[in-house]
């Protein structure tokens, strides 16, 4: 199959929003089902068009109206914005000062450069299997947190199309936070601190709040496989070293002796771990250094400026990664573990199969409507998966407004 | 401006305004739709004012958002009715208050203005105190109370029969709002000052009345079950510091909402689960105090924005406007003393009894035999002030001017003029008074050249250290004077150069105006009586009469003024400033 390449994007594009964007599941999301008046018509969207034209606050009546200005545009890249106070096409007429975002949902953005200082693997850009783990990891902790702890129920995870992930927390009530709940949230997710210059970037002590415990037990998970096998963080004398640095003084004497003597970095994590607990179960004075080393390698690192600002812009899911032509898609929790970025459909891998699918002797039936044509179109690619798990997602809210109404009506009494 | 949707003014205003009736509508409300710069349809906006015209004010309460009409009369009918039928307490159940809900009835032009100035004596209080003593320890929580029963607010959670202390409460919060409300450091000051407040008073309930008090707020936080709580309690401990095994078992637990908890949830200073944050009760002040913050700040922030120029009337706005650069104290204006201060003695008074400030301008004007206008406004009130007699101003300034290059007749035909007109012998007869160091602080800062204003406020910090050093302060006396200097607290700056200059540990009184600072050093250092007077050869008759100025004075009318009411100012622009 033939690269991608970003010159191809001007033929590509209108392809893909015609014929395999998911117009009518994306209107769904965005409109909320309708309970709010105007809330799509409120809401920020910015293009990038070809030759890094960028453009702000543009809004639409209608998910039609949006997806004809799509097609007859042909965006590089689309970011979603807050929903304001007036129409934000018409954000120049309103009086300095009024207009201004309302709501939006609570966005995390991950990203794979923020941990370059852990990774032996890659660096900045780059992506492997080996270091993708630590998008997975990422995904689990933030998840279970979101659910567990923060009790938020519609999330949607989604890759963003060259070195992380995305999340985005859609939940009526979270959609209305402050920029100071949203941060006061990012911090409390925030366990790895510290820059170039500091060495030690988690520091634990008694007692170990609940977060930090499960997030620990979720990363424990991982551990061995991406860290000691993949990374092999202990695998040599040099790379031991860092990881020792982490460590209380005395004990890391004992153990720069005792690790030469064992033969892979499985073996020597056992010793290292096998010190702290006793340390813990002896109830003097506890060391949590083997939770601490797993956290600064895996623990999810956060961007607190995507997340605090209700007018934050971010890249839409399936949107195009205008580098890589790769589709942001969303994630299925199911089957995390088993996500390969490399294998996410680019556009033209996507246009490619389209092609092959129409040349299989189906004659087009000029009578049919377009939207059933893209129905069946985007079904016959690879993006037809990631298009399922969005319309699950948004059937999951629909069915929870669903439940609400049943329930508010059941209140009052009125059928 | 009005708040409803409708646009239809209160019932109660719907008279037609003629001219002559000194009749002010100053509206306090949402302009526009209730989703003005994120305000929510049914939030409390704000509140119109009305001011009668027999000098009585009323307020009327207003709302955002549709519906709010009704709210708002039947909420002012409900209180109509509750005071009609006697049942005061019902309007004020509790001791302290959110103040949520504008007052809604008249009071009088007078009650206005004393309540306000009261509030304003008590959160100064509260601000000196915050300053000198920590918060939480018995000083300061004595001197508070004391403070709040002097001044008629409600000191005590429990007592019973509190309505008008209670009612003072709420109506000069509310006033006190409109004239803070305007700028960001007002704002800021306000709200510090009131949350202080808030903090003792909450600090005082009983359980039993937080518990109340929390539910008529509507924020009484669901309690967590013993059940649950023992499913839960190793996390409880594990999450909470400070709180082990068995004190998480005997205290009491609340779900709040992560909003409500942002700084323990952000700091993972509890258990989070499901979205809740798991208080203990030794918490629920912090979340009832930002609670309060968030509340106010807000309020404050929409007062500003709506508050339109408040039109005609000069009763109301010039109070307003003053309320936030008052001085409440008294004015130095008419002396006891008046005569007892000989011109001899002032060299050794400036080092003894007066405040830096007098004391910088005495020595400028002994160093260079002139002052520029600001001293010689701020220096000669405060020496009328400390008891000089008109005479005697004169032939002090005269003797130092002619020493500089005044000739003696053009200080007769200028500078005489100006320190007569400031003794209310000309013009319009004014008599000022000295200023307070509110006024010397916030008024007039000095240029190049000048020498008024506060030396803590206005020097820079390395030459005020350099000069305290020449008073021989001693090294740790100057480090603490600095120290409040750059936290902002001048006159406390001032209240421990006065200390340290007369060698005691507590000046006992707050310190307002350079005058009273003079009066109660030459206090201290008289042991309690008035101050001396020595003998002198200056020609001064004025010994047997104390209580007010002699009259027959021959003041030699200046050929220049020949219009009525010269201002100050103006005059002394006639003779070349330098």
């Amino acid at each position: 199959m033939a690269p991608f390449e970003p010159a191809a994007l001007p033929e590509l594009l209108p392809v893909f929003y015609r014929r395999l964007f998911p117009h009518g599941p994306y209107g769904r999301w965005l409109g909320y089902g309708g309970v709010v008046k105007n809330y799509f018509q409120l809401r920020e969207f910015s293009f990038t068009l070809r030759d890094d034209v960028y453009v702000r606050f543009q809004s639409f009546g209608s998910p039609q109206e949006l997806e004809r200005e799509l097609q007859k545009i042909n965006p590089y890249k689309i970011d979603i914005g807050a929903v304001y106070s007036h129409r934000p096409n018409q954000h120049n007429t309103v009086r300095l000062g009024a207009f201004q975002p309302q709501e939006k949902e609570l966005v995390f953005d991950i990203d794979m450069t923020d941990y370059d200082d852990v990774r032996t693997c890659c660096s900045s850009a780059d992506i492997c299997s080996k270091c993708w783990t630590l998008m997975t990891i990422a995904v689990r902790v933030i998840d279970r947190a979101l659910t567990e702890d923060l009790g938020m129920r519609h999330r949607l995870w989604v890759y963003s199309g060259r070195r992380g992930v995305h999340c985005w927390v859609c939940d009526d009530a979270v959609r209305k936070w402050s920029p100071a709940l949203r941060a006061a949230t990012v911090e409390y997710l925030t366990l790895v601190k510290g820059g170039a210059d500091m060495v030690k970037k988690v520091n634990l002590s008694y007692p170990v709040h609940p977060f930090i415990r499960r997030s620990v037990a979720v990363v424990e998970k991982y551990f061995e496989e991406y860290a000691l096998v993949g990374q092999d963080i202990l695998g040599s004398p040099e790379s031991w070293a860092k990881v020792l640095a982490l460590v209380p003084e005395d004990i890391r004497e004992a153990l720069q002796g005792e690790f030469p003597r064992r033969k892979d970095s499985v073996q020597r994590w056992e010793v290292l771990r096998g010190r702290m607990e006793r340390t813990r179960g002896r109830g003097a004075a506890p060391c949590y250094a083997d939770w601490e080393i797993m956290l600064q390698f895996c623990f999810p690192r956060l961007d607190i400026n995507v997340s605090k600002g209700v007018g934050h812009l971010l890249k839409s899911p399936f949107s195009v990664h205008p580098k890589t032509g790769r589709i942001s898609v969303p994630l299925d929790l199911q089957t995390l573990d088993q996500f390969d970025p490399f294998a996410v459909p680019t556009i033209t891998s996507l246009c490619h199969e389209l092609d092959t699918a129409g040349s299989d002797g189906e004659q087009e039936d000029v009578g049919e409507t377009e939207p059933k044509r893209r129905a069946r179109d985007y079904k016959r690619t690879s993006l037809a998966p990631y298009v399922r798990v969005f319309e699950q997602f948004v059937e999951g809210m629909e069915s929870a407004r669903r439940g609400e109404r049943l329930r508010r009506s059941d209140i009052q009494g009125d059928f | 401006m009005w708040a409803r949707q409708s646009g239809a003014p209160p019932p109660h205003c719907r008279r037609p305004m003629a001219a002559r009736e000194a009749r002010l509508i100053a509206e306090v409300g949402v302009a526009g739709g209730a989703r003005e710069a994120g305000a929510r349809a049914g939030d409390r906006l704000g509140f119109s004012l009305c001011l009668g015209g027999r000098g009585s004010v009323s307020w009327a309460g207003a709302g955002g958002g549709s519906g709010a009409a009704q709210m708002e009369f039947s909420s002012r009918a409900r209180q109509k009715h509750l005071r009609l039928a006697g049942d005061r307490r019902e309007l004020y159940p509790h001791s302290l208050q959110f103040y949520l809900e504008p007052p809604t009835e008249s009071i009088s032009l007078v009650e206005f203005e004393s309540f306000a100035i009261d509030r304003l004596r008590l959160l100064k209080v509260v601000e000196n105190l915050g300053v000198s003593y920590v918060r939480s320890t018995d000083s300061y929580k004595t001197k508070l109370e004391n403070e709040l029963r002097k001044l008629k607010f409600p000191y005590r959670a429990l007592a019973e029969d509190d309505y008008e202390a209670r009612r003072k409460d709420h109506i000069s919060h509310f006033i006190l709002r409109l004239a803070y409300c305007q700028s960001e450091d007002l704002r800021r000051w306000f709200l510090q000052q009131e949350m202080d407040l808030f903090r003792y008073r909450f600090s005082q309930l009983t359980d039993g009345l937080m518990q109340k008090f929390l539910e008529h707020v509507n924020l009484s936080f669901e309690a967590v079950s013993e059940d649950l709580k023992t499913e839960l309690a190793n996390e409880l401990c594990a999450s909470t510091p400070g709180l082990s095994l068995p004190k998480v078992k005997e205290q009491m637990f609340y779900k709040v909402g992560l909003a409500d908890a942002v700084d323990l949830f952000r700091t993972r200073r509890v258990f989070v689960k499901d979205g809740f944050a798991y208080v203990p009760f030794k918490e629920i002040d912090v979340i009832v105090l930002n609670n309060y913050r968030t509340k106010l700040s807000k309020a404050l922030a929409l007062t500003a924005r709506s508050l339109p120029s408040i039109q005609s009337d000069e009763r109301l706005q010039p109070l307003l406007n003053h309320l936030s650069h008052s001085y409440v104290g008294p004015d130095y204006s008419v002396q006891k003393n008046t005569g007892k201060i000989s011109l001899e003695q002032i060299d050794s008074l400036s080092v003894k009894s007066f405040p830096l400030c007098m004391r910088q301008l005495h020595k400028a004007l002994r160093d260079s035999h002139h002052l520029r206008h600001g001293g010689r406004m701020q220096y000669g009130l405060f020496l009328k002030g400390i008891g000089l007699t008109l005479e005697q101003a004169l032939e002090f300034w005269k003797k130092e001017f002619i020493r500089g290059k005044v000739d003696a007749d053009k200080f007769d035909k200028g500078y005489a003029y100006s320190i007569r007109h400031s003794y209310g012998k000309e013009g319009k007869r004014t008599d000022y008074t000295p200023y307070s160091c509110m006024k010397i602080i916030m008024s007039n800062p000095p240029s190049q050249g000048d020498y008024h204003g506060c030396p803590f406020r206005h020097s820079d910090p390395e030459l005020l250290k350099q000069k305290l050093q020449s008073y021989k302060i001693p090294p740790s006396g100057i480090t603490q004077i600095l120290e409040l200097v750059k936290g902002m607290h001048y006159q406390l700056a001032c209240q421990k150069y006065f200390e340290l200059t007369h060698e005691v540990d507590d000046i006992g009184f707050s310190l307002n105006h350079p005058n009273q600072y003079f009066t109660e050093s030459q206090r201290l250092l008289n042991g309690g009586r008035e101050p001396k007077k020595e003998l002198s050869t200056s020609g001064n008759s004025q010994q047997k009469n104390n209580s007010q100025e002699s009259m027959n004075l021959n003041s030699t009318p200046t050929s220049s003024n020949t219009t009525a009411d010269t201002e100050l100012e103006g005059l002394e622009a006639y003779f070349t400033e330098d």
